[in-house]
């Protein structure tokens, strides 16, 4: 049989505490884009291989879901850095601290 | 039709290189200095991830995996690099928050560890099987997840695409220009308020 | 006719009203003659319900009438009830019947002033406060015509507050009061906590009282009498009355001798039962009222303020009633209350006609030989004094010495030893009333003289003594004018006053058909007192021992006052300063007193309560100053909380599979 779904559930974890490591510690905004779809594709992963073990199909109807949002997301989310970077050049996440309380 | 009866050698040799590439992939993501390095390195670990897919018997979705992610969101991605010229030195101004990347380390060791605690520590799969519809048995997994999509699941999927359809109406309006001039007064008085605060 | 109850109080609080709205414009004297018609028409309607109560028998004469629901909030039920029966139909009668004269009177004594129909609201609001506490059917309502009456009191003892004496005068008597009222409130909550109820119908039944311990009892009475000791004047809370003379003398007359002043009495005559079942308490309202009697009637013997004579001489008298409640010879209370209210108010109504006849002169050592001016007055101002000397046939001797008998048969040799007391203040009320009597109807006219400087400086010292300015004047002060009899508006209510006081008595003769008002009350004190039978020999040895003591005071003061006003050795300072009781308190409250008031305003209300509330305040800005650190404005620093939230999540939940 296939390997046992633990392992896929470790890779994904993994994956995960990459991304989002990676988001806490960059600043450039596209990058920190970059870090959120490697976390979703962990968690679609995750669902991936609980669909087999589960044998149930709406695991994978879920990922495909998951897909279009991200894909949608990240239209949105660009168009707010691009209206971003009009204002200001070379904006990075720090830039953005006025509501400071 | 990529998978017969798979021997277990040889998906175990698939699962390794597949997860090696994707996690590096990852790593690659995490600590390139030039966006569009990062871009490529996502490239990477997306076509990972798509493999991986494909050994978990999730062909249909492999296939949407390269299409969509890979093929229209990191190229999405890439012109925005390209567009707004990204990656000029500014990011090598030290950092203003002094504990935040070590906080974040440890924290990532720690949800790691947490993580592996988990998966090890538990059975994970104990759900009611197949409530959504089985995945093994006779027939193509595009037509299983196809009736799945639209019988169980159709409300979400009109929604989805309603989604996409506000998601493409919501970027034009965000990057639309008023005018010009607005423009360049904005940016003065952002380049005021940083030049106070 | 019983239905009318509600009647009575009404129609002086509508008199209240109209002459608020309209009183200025009414003027003088329109609004005194509609103050007047309305205390004449309370006078009628309680009439009209006392002889509805008349013809009932002998054991159903209580009747009780609720007018709405005051309070009804959950099992506590307050409703404006008024009580009819012996009693109060007794108290209503002569309060609604002598102020009426008052306000008659008071047509004429506030003649030319420029509050003339404020006087009257006033009056008149004190009035409708009074009847609600006669009337009132549970101790709630009493006590909102106790404060109602303790309120008008102090707005007509300060009437004319322009003068600083009168304004602290009424500041005296209202804070004195209140710590009665406060000894008064406690006795309400003892008595809802035990019953359930302030009802006193429900109160005072027997099978109410059956399971009331005896110590519960003495907590309730003497609570209740400490309100007594404050509105009625006794040791140590009389020190208000003597001051209270700073209001107009028709003021004196009503409040402060025949009915606000009763108001003590009567609540404890309302609650014999319960005193029987508190002999203690009995013991030490009887004691009480025994040295206030004789304390009084030594003060009054050195005053030269015709008025403070007479308010002393309305604290002793008051301290008889005290003893005769405390015997449990309550029936003799009443009567002394109501032949008290005719002569008491009588002497100072005619105390008014004299001030007002000599040009608001007070001091009756500036006085004398008046008689000869005044005859009218003069009579019924003898009438008034045989009447307190207690001589036969007037009023005052027959009530007088049913106390006295009462007294003798209480409780052993306690109750000698209070006869003896009250024996001895007879004696001194004859001397001081007839030194009173003779300083100004008698003797030399010294008003013709010019002031001696000694004599007016000695005068002077009395406690709180002031030239009154009675304001205005509706006559030319003159030094040395003449003085005039008062109008007839003024000689009116003092006849008719003196008639009651000479022939009071028959009320209650101590013989068998007629002792009415002894017939009368007794169902409402029944329980209480002890039935007692003199004979006919203990009668008369009494009744002889009384008037020998009467006619020796007389006797002595009569020939030594009539010759000559100066008789320094015979008033000593310690009695012109009464005993320096107002001297103490004042040296009390200046000293102690204000270092509390003091402590509790500058360290307990500013420190310790304002510090706290403020240091909540400061607690509450101080922290969130703190938190608001965790606002840094960057992104970053907002995910890592949430990173750093779900590890520790993560970590329970590996903790509890594990």
């Amino acid at each position: 049989m296939s390997v046992p779904g633990a392992w896929y559930l470790s890779v994904a974890a993994v994956l995960f505490t990459i991304g989002a490591v990676g988001l806490l510690v960059r600043r450039n905004v596209l990058i920190m884009f970059m870090c959120v779809e490697l976390m979703l594709n962990a968690v679609n992963l995750t669902f991936i291989t609980f669909a087999r073990m589960l044998d149930d199909v709406g695991g994978q109807s879920i990922v495909f879901f998951v897909m279009v949002v991200a894909a949608a997301e990240v239209v949105v989310g660009l168009g707010i850095i691009v209206a971003i970077y009009r204002r200001r050049v070379g904006a990075t996440a720090d830039d953005l601290h006025i509501l400071k309380g | 039709m990529l998978l017969a009866a798979a021997t277990k050698p040889a998906d175990w040799t698939v699962f390794v290189i597949a997860s090696v590439i994707v996690l590096a992939g990852g790593l690659g993501v995490v600590s390139a200095r030039h966006p569009v390095h990062s871009a490529l390195f996502l490239v990477q670990t997306l076509f990972g991830v798509a493999v991986l897919f494909v050994e978990e018997a999730a062909q249909f979705l492999f296939a949407v995996q390269v299409i969509v992610y890979a093929g229209a969101i990191v190229v999405l991605f890439l012109f925005v690099i390209m567009l707004l010229g990204v990656g000029r030195p500014r990011e090598r101004i030290v950092d203003v928050l002094k504990a935040q990347r070590p906080v974040a380390l440890l924290i990532g060791v720690l949800g790691l560890a947490e993580f592996f605690g988990l998966i090890n520590a538990s059975v994970w799969a104990t759900g009611t099987k197949s409530s959504a519809g089985q995945l093994t048995g006779p027939g193509s997994n595009v037509e299983k997840l196809g009736r799945s999509l639209f019988s169980t699941y159709l409300l979400a999927f009109e929604v989805t695409s309603a989604l996409l359809v506000i998601a493409v109406v919501a970027s034009v309006v965000l990057v639309r220009r008023p005018h010009a001039a607005a423009d360049d007064e904005a940016r003065e008085a952002d380049a005021e308020l940083e030049r106070a605060g | 006719m019983l239905h009318a109850t509600w009647v009575i109080p009404l129609l002086p609080l509508v008199g209240f009203g109209l002459l608020v709205l309209f009183g200025r414009r009414l003027g003088d004297p329109l609004a005194g003659w509609l103050a007047t018609t309305m205390a004449a028409a309370s006078f009628v309607m309680s009439l009209i319900v006392f002889s509805g109560l008349l013809g009932r028998s002998a054991d159903h004469r209580v009747f009780t009438q609720t007018v709405w629901d005051w309070i009804p909030v959950g099992g506590f039920k307050v409703g404006v009830s008024f009580l009819v029966d012996p009693l109060s139909m007794t108290m209503c009668l002569f309060v609604t019947g002598v102020s009426t004269l008052i306000h008659l009177y008071s047509i004429g004594y506030m003649r030319g002033d420029r509050q003339f129909s404020k006087f009257f609201v006033y009056l008149n609001l004190f009035l409708f406060s009074m009847l609600v506490l006669v009337l009132g059917g549970n101790f709630l309502l009493t006590f909102l015509g106790w404060e109602g009456v303790g309120t008008c009191s102090y707005l007509l003892i300060s009437f004319w507050f322009e003068r600083a004496t009168a304004a602290s005068a009424g500041k005296k008597a209202f804070v004195t009061n209140r710590v009665g009222d406060w000894g008064f409130m406690i006795g309400i909550f003892l008595v809802f906590a035990h019953f359930g109820t302030t009802d006193y119908t429900r109160v005072l039944a027997a099978p109410a009282l059956a399971h009331l311990s005896q110590s519960t009892a003495t907590w309730i009475c003497l609570a209740l009498f400490l309100g007594a000791v404050g509105k009625s004047a006794q040791i140590p809370l009389f020190v208000w009355l003597p001051d209270a003379m700073e209001g107009p003398t028709p003021v004196s007359a009503l409040i402060h001798a025949a009915t606000m002043v009763t108001a003590g009495v009567y609540l404890l005559c309302r609650i014999s039962p319960l005193l029987h079942l508190a002999p203690d308490a009995s013991l030490v309202i009887a004691c009480i009222g025994a040295a206030t009697a004789l304390i009084a009637a030594t003060i009054a013997c050195a005053q030269d303020d015709i008025k403070k004579v007479l308010a002393y001489s309305t604290v002793s008298q008051l301290g008889y009633m005290f003893v005769a409640v405390g015997s449990t010879a309550y029936i003799a209370g009443v009567f002394h209350m109501v032949t008290h209210a005719f002569f008491k108010a009588l002497l100072f109504l005619g105390a008014g006609a004299v001030i007002h006849g000599m040009h608001d002169e007070q001091d009756m050592k500036r006085m004398g030989g008046l008689r000869r001016w005044m005859p009218v007055t003069s009579t019924t101002f003898l009438v008034g004094w045989l009447s307190i000397c207690a001589i036969i046939p007037f009023a005052g001797f027959w009530s007088k010495d049913d106390i006295l008998a009462g007294a003798w048969e209480y409780h052993g040799w306690v109750g000698n030893v209070l006869y003896v007391v009250l024996l001895v203040t007879a004696g001194l009320t004859a001397y001081y009333m007839t030194r009173q009597v003779a300083l100004v109807f008698f003797g030399r006219e010294r008003w013709r003289e010019p002031e001696p400087a000694v004599a007016h400086a000695a005068s002077n010292e009395t406690v709180g003594d002031e030239e009154s300015t009675h304001q205005p004047v509706g006559h030319g002060a003159g030094e040395h004018a003449e003085p005039h009899e008062a109008p007839w508006v003024m000689l009116l209510p003092l006849c008719a006053l003196a008639v009651l006081a000479f022939a009071g008595g028959i009320f209650n003769l101590p013989y068998q058909p007629f002792n009415l008002l002894d017939k009368w009350l007794r169902p409402v004190v029944e329980a209480a007192s002890n039935p007692r039978q003199f004979s006919t020999t203990a009668k008369i040895v009494s009744a002889v021992i009384a008037s020998a003591v009467a006619l020796a005071g007389i006797a002595l003061a009569l020939p030594i006052w009539e010759r000559s006003a100066v008789h320094n050795e015979l008033e000593p300072t310690v009695l012109r300063r009464a005993w320096y009781i107002d001297w103490l308190y004042a040296r009390f409250v200046d000293g102690p007193g204000t270092a509390l008031a003091s402590f509790s305003a500058w360290v307990l209300d500013k420190r310790v309560i304002d510090g706290s509330v403020n240091g909540v305040a400061t607690l509450v800005r101080g922290s969130g100053a703190q938190l608001r650190k965790l606002q840094t404005g960057y992104v970053r620093n907002y995910a890592l909380g949430i990173a750093a939230g779900t590890v520790a999540i993560l970590g329970y939940i590996v903790f509890r599979a594990s």
